[in-house]
């Protein structure tokens, strides 16, 4: 994404004003949702709301970009598998053959009495319920030496667009036998086997144009996600190249110099060509602005994802505390699915059924190389809870690796079409 | 992926090449082929007597015939497009399809990997041959195949689905499987039979077919969820 969201907020928070015009409803009367966020929770209910309800529902979509990047398969970019363009989708479809009134703006606040979202081009937006999926902010001084100021330097690349391609010609521009750093973040945190993934993908690249490069990974954890399928896979394709040093080692000791592109591991200072940090994670700052927050996440109630502090916001994907759900696009979009139908019901009368969630992670470790994991899920009264799962097996056939990664193919074009019509 | 030019311009080429290479579904090994067949195909396509369209269409006649042009079976527009424009099924032009459909027809719902080994295409063509020659010499074929790899109790598959229920329920599919009926990746699931359908779901929730994704999506669900989502992609419109 282009803009800093935290300093975008801060500005134009002061230059809102109470008198700032209101956005007309387009029929009188109707119910009026409005989602704040375009990715795979927001565009997903939008769509799902407009076209169940045929009609019979006002539908707001509020994101600020026209050009939405994947932030799945972004490290697929990253890796060259797939062009910018490849992760970029537009909300042409979801305008025209929806109905839905895609407003590019950014959300810079909610009151919750009035049931009004303000937004930074000045106008204000009522509404019946509020949709919030705002995807994820950085907590700030998580990684000692590093703010947003310092994401050109050290990008994150942790919402896909500008950032990816930031990072990539970093990657692109080290010299022979450079040195690629990331700071892994702290559970929880979007899309856990993210990082892995884009280790995976980094080294694939470098494995082909800059082979005696080093990869070293500082984590705060003591395991990841897929670890021993992540592991096999970097010493059966890139032995020696990457170096993981986990809590054990003091990969939780981190601090970084972006001036000077130095990274302290441990007390260990080492000069580095590229520094991808990616910081502890927080729900996106609409979420904590419409004080449905606790810490940095929004509880919801897992039947319908209303959030426990306002029955009439709903909290989807990431920014969300919901229970036993990874924070993925996947997720997102399935939680969005329930909370449309549950929303739909309350407005209109139509059936409501019980909430089923699934999620499954695809991740690509070199050419042809992919594995899954997944989960199916229940609301219950506490939270979403897992009902059963499945994980690839380390020495899969490398037949089955190949259907694995043809198989998210296939699961991409699928959940963007489910997103954006 | 091939686009729409590249497809009809593979089927232009094929029906010029036909004359050469016609012979080769005659030099394939018929008796393999129908086990090859038995394997890989009869799970949507029956052929014989009585064959009916299923999830597939029916392959009696297939020589010589049109693409997307048998009566009764909902076509995707990309075989139907193909089919007007020219292509007709003969051993080269079904060899190459068979051998990777997505590829030779972009947009197919034929959820099929493909036979890679030419020999495995000649044999299995050799044997759909048979039922194209003379319909007089069509073999008995067993009047109770399902077409599926499943035994399903009569009772489940006649229950009668809520499709506004299956509705809602195909949401948790169409993030994977596209409503379109197009094939990247992920099999098309639209416009099956509901009795395939049903026998399809079942055989994942009973782990009798490989797949850890759709067994667990399918283990979850009761005979009634079943037959709603069956109810409701039989009749979804592109």
């Amino acid at each position: 994404m282009k803009f800093n969201r935290r300093t975008f907020i801060g500005s134009a928070v002061a230059a809102s004003t109470l008198s700032a015009p209101m956005v007309q409803a387009a029929g009188h009367g109707k119910p009026r949702v409005v989602v704040v966020g375009g990715g795979a929770g927001g565009a997903t209910a939008a769509r799902y709301i407009a076209k169940d309800s045929e009609g019979a529902i006002d539908v707001t979509l509020i994101e600020p970009t026209r050009t939405y990047y994947t932030c799945f398969f972004s490290n697929l970019y990253i890796g060259g598998f797939k062009t910018i363009d490849d992760i970029g989708h537009s909300y042409g479809t979801l305008a025209s053959e929806y109905g839905i009134n895609v407003v590019h703006d950014w959300a810079i606040g909610v009151d919750r009495d009035a049931k009004t979202v303000s937004l930074a081009g000045g106008a204000t937006v009522p509404y019946d319920k509020l949709i919030l999926s705002p995807g994820i902010d950085f907590v700030e001084g998580a990684v000692t030496g590093w703010d947003l100021s310092a994401q050109n330097a050290m990008p994150h690349a942790y919402k896909a667009g500008s950032q990816s391609e930031l990072l990539k010609a970093q990657l692109m521009a080290m010299p022979e036998g450079g040195t690629y750093a990331m700071v892994a973040p702290p559970n929880p945190y979007r899309c856990p086997p993210g990082p892995y993934e884009r280790v995976s993908m980094v080294a694939h690249y470098l494995k082909q144009n800059n082979p005696t490069a080093k990869i070293i990974v500082a984590d705060p954890k003591p395991k990841f996600s897929k670890m021993s399928l992540f592991q096999e896979g970097w010493n059966n394709h890139y032995a020696g190249m990457i170096d993981w040093i986990g809590e054990e080692f003091g990969g939780g000791n981190v601090e970084v110099d972006p001036s000077a592109m130095t990274v302290s591991i441990d007390g260990d200072v080492t000069n580095v060509d590229v520094c991808n940090v990616i910081p502890a994670m927080k729900a996106g700052r609409i979420a904590e602005l419409a004080g449905v927050t606790d810490g940095n996440w929004a509880p919801v109630n897992a039947a319908d994802m209303s959030t426990k502090a306002d029955p009439d916001v709903y909290v989807l994907g990431d920014a969300s505390q919901q229970g036993d759900m990874p924070k993925s696009g996947f997720s997102a979009n399935s939680q969005a699915k329930v909370c449309a139908n549950a929303v739909r019901g309350a407005l209109t009368g139509s059936r409501v059924f019980p909430a089923k969630f699934s999620s499954t992670c695809w991740s690509l470790i070199e050419t042809n190389d992919g594995v899954k994991v997944g989960a199916t899920y229940e609301a219950t009264d506490e939270k979403i809870a897992k009902v059963d799962g499945f994980i690839s097996a380390t020495g899969e056939t490398a037949e089955m690796r190949k259907a694995t990664y043809e198989e998210s193919e296939g699961w991409y074009a699928g959940i963007t079409a489910d997103m954006f019509g | 992926m091939m686009g729409r030019a590249g497809l009809f311009g593979l089927a232009a080429v094929c029906v010029a090449l036909w004359g050469a290479a016609a012979i080769a579904a005659e030099s394939g090994d018929i008796d393999v082929g129908e086990k090859i067949f038995k394997k890989n195909c009869k799970s949507c396509h029956q052929v014989g007597a009585n064959a009916k369209n299923r999830v597939g269409p029916q392959l009696n006649g297939l020589f010589g015939r049109q693409a997307g042009s048998v009566e009764g079976f909902r076509y995707s527009k990309s075989l139907i497009r193909a089919g007007v424009n020219g292509l007709e099924w003969h051993a080269d032009s079904l060899s190459a399809y068979i051998e990777d459909p997505r590829v030779f027809a972009s947009g197919t719902r034929m959820s099929f990997r493909g036979l890679k080994d030419a020999g495995e295409r000649q044999d299995v063509l050799a044997y759909l041959r048979t039922f194209s020659d003379d319909p007089s010499n069509i073999p008995e074929a067993d009047p109770t195949a399902e077409g599926t790899d499943h035994a399903v109790d009569p009772e489940i598959l006649a229950l009668e689905g809520d499709p506004e229920y299956g509705e809602y329920l195909s949401s948790e599919c169409t993030t994977c499987h596209q409503t379109s009926g197009s094939n990247d990746g992920i099999p098309s699931i639209t416009l099956w039979p509901e009795d395939a359908f049903v026998t399809a779901m079942h055989a994942y929730k009973d782990k009798k077919r490989e797949h850890p994704v759709m067994q667990m999506i399918a283990g979850r669900l009761n005979n009634e969820e079943i037959a709603a989502l069956a109810a409701y992609f039989k009749n979804l419109e592109e």
